[in-house]
């Protein structure tokens, strides 16, 4: 496809070339909907259909600064904490499974030791498992080790749901990094672990940085864990208080799930839009039904 | 085993053991046992089938298979179509253009889950309220409460719209790879863009497709989350249950208070095994052997 192709002589425009985009318009459009109303409804006070009831305002928005006022809020945790709580859970996942994925990677693309095809195939075995199913049986592990209800014990699982596809990733990043340079270390008498940080971490910073976002949003948008996993309200993350707001019955404040919704969801379209091209190069490969 | 393979790949191997192994034999193990909020972690015994045979002779489990294939199959179905459909549109048109779509389409796999859903609880909700109604009673859909008269209809478009992204995703990189020559000799020969698709691109594709179905197929079965946010298997009594839902409500997560592991593990067994089964095939299938050989560099 590269080299001497010679340019597509430029069609005499037909109105049939517009029909692809059409239908993308149209089948799209649901998607766009959906995000877009999402965004408005939270500046109205009231919304019926896609007609805005009232005047533009930001009183939705006020369990950011006066959550006293908002009564579906009473007994319910602070949003800062919250927003604090869910942001350490998904760096620290992140970290975690970016650490333990490029050790695991490393090793695997470098190293001969028995047992590393059995332990590839696991992998690749793993990341194709659907991990929900032993959510039963991780409460039990949890609950052994003292971990139920407490953050740390969310991010291990969440880590260790994550770490296949981080371990087969970075197992393909390390495989493109020449070999000569690591070789010169190691003969000037470096150390394996020092080779790997010092020399050979700094080649896949790319790799790194995609697989690190990738987790964060993983584990900033997770649900079931912490809704599993962490039942007392000073440990919710905003997913499980999104949850709660919603789970209240019929006569939800839809003006104030929406600004919340929008809050919540508002970084992660930021770094989706800044990091695109990252997370789209490992993505096909991330995604869980 | 050196001792430089093991630190290396000592913490991988721990969390893959905590988190993955025990738990696989916790699940089997813990079916065969009477473990609940009642009993205690510690006053359990073992029952040997008898969870088993309280599933398979329980008045709700029927309808909860025929809940669970009528979901996964029409999940399925339009996941597939819809990516596919997207993939071959988008890489039809202009680049830029094209990657756009797929980014927006890409929007509900990103967002948590939990806001996702609550676009379409609202979206669905009765009049005046939903956009749903707003957009469907032009074309002659009575306004409805649509998580109570059609809960299928959210529960399907929800899983639906977040699914097709990965077949799109996987369709486009393979779509890209078939070499533009083919296209162009097609084109010179006189074939039509259906006939081009149908001879040449579709054909191309079929493994991709396989594996999107299979992984589909099995992710669908074990994946609940969604139904969960929106209808919770409701409305009434497990209208749109399926099996993976009602091993997660019997075991962590239900109205009566008495939570039955034990009972909830023999459910999620089944998936459990099925996930094995299914994973181990689809490595043999997709060639693993070329992804796992030796390193070709050793100098050590």
């Amino acid at each position: 496809m590269t080299g001497t192709t010679l340019p597509a002589p430029r069609a005499p425009f037909r109105p049939q070339t517009l029909i692809p985009y059409a239908v993308l318009v149209l089948a799209t459009l649901p998607i766009l909907v959906l995000y877009v109303w999402l965004t408005y409804s939270s500046f109205f006070p009231r919304i019926e259909g896609f007609r805005p009831v009232g005047p533009f305002t930001l009183e939705n928005w006020r369990f950011l600064w006066d959550p006293g006022s908002v009564d579906q809020l009473r007994n319910k945790p602070a949003i800062i904490p919250l927003t604090i709580n869910t942001f350490l859970f998904a760096i620290s996942t992140s970290v975690v499974v970016v650490l333990i994925s490029s050790m695991a990677g490393y090793a695997l693309s470098r190293l001969p030791f028995p047992g590393r095809r059995m332990f590839l195939g696991g992998v690749l075995l793993l990341h194709s498992f659907p991990s929900v199913t032993l959510l039963i049986a991780t409460f039990i592990v949890l609950r052994q080790l003292g971990l139920y209800d407490r953050l740390l014990g969310v991010i291990l699982v969440k880590a260790a749901f994550e770490l296949p596809f981080g371990v087969w990733i970075m197992k393909g990043f390390f495989d493109t990094v020449p070999w000569e340079l690591e070789m010169a270390a190691l003969v000037d008498g470096a150390s394996r672990l020092r080779t790997w940080w010092r020399i050979v971490m700094p080649l896949v910073k790319p790799g790194l940085l995609a697989l690190g976002i990738l987790t964060f949003v993983q584990g900033w948008n997770e649900f079931i864990l912490p809704f599993v996993f962490m039942p007392s309200g000073s440990q919710q993350t905003l997913s499980t208080f999104v949850r709660a707001i919603l789970g209240e019955g019929r006569f939800v404040d839809y003006g104030l799930l929406t600004a919340v919704g929008l809050y919540y969801v508002a970084p992660v379209l930021v770094l989706f839009v800044v990091a695109q091209d990252q997370l789209m190069r490992v993505y096909a490969g991330g995604v869980k039904g | 085993m050196n001792s430089t393979a093991l630190l290396f790949m000592g913490p991988a191997a721990l969390l893959v053991i905590l988190f993955f192994f025990v738990p696989v034999v916790i699940t089997l193990g813990l079916s065969l046992t009477d473990a609940a909020t009642a009993t205690g972690l510690s006053n359990w015994k073992w029952i040997g089938l008898d969870n088993y045979d309280q599933i398979a002779r329980g008045s709700f489990t029927m309808l909860i298979i025929r809940n669970t294939i009528f979901y996964v199959l029409v999940t399925l179905a339009f996941n597939v179509v819809v990516g596919l459909g997207i993939a071959l549109l988008s890489t039809h048109v202009e680049a830029k253009a094209g990657g756009f779509f797929r980014a927006l389409w890409l929007l509900p796999r990103i967002s948590p889950s939990a806001v996702y859903a609550i676009m379409w609880v609202w979206a669905a909700a009765a009049p005046p309220f939903g956009i749903m109604n707003d957009v469907l009673s032009p074309v002659g859909v009575a306004p409805r409460d649509w998580l109570n008269t059609d809960p299928w209809v959210i529960v399907i478009l929800v899983n639906g719209f977040v699914g097709a992204s990965l077949g799109m995703l996987v369709f486009t990189s393979a779509i890209n790879s078939i070499p533009e020559d083919l296209f162009r000799a097609a084109r010179v020969d006189g074939a039509s863009a259906w006939q081009i698709v149908r001879r040449i691109t579709l054909p191309l594709i079929r493994w991709p497709v396989l594996f999107v179905l299979v992984y589909q197929t099995m992710s669908l079965m074990a994946s609940y989350e969604y139904i969960l946010l929106t209808t919770n298997g409701g409305p009434g009594l497990y209208t749109t249950e399926v099996w993976s839902l009602w091993a997660f409500h019997t075991a962590l997560s239900n109205y009566y208070g008495n939570l039955e592991f034990g009972l909830g593990a023999a459910m999620a067994a089944g998936l459990v095994v099925i996930g094995l089964v299914v994973s181990f095939t689809m490595l043999r299938l997709f060639r693993f052997d070329e992804l796992v050989s030796d390193p070709r560099v050793e100098i050590t």
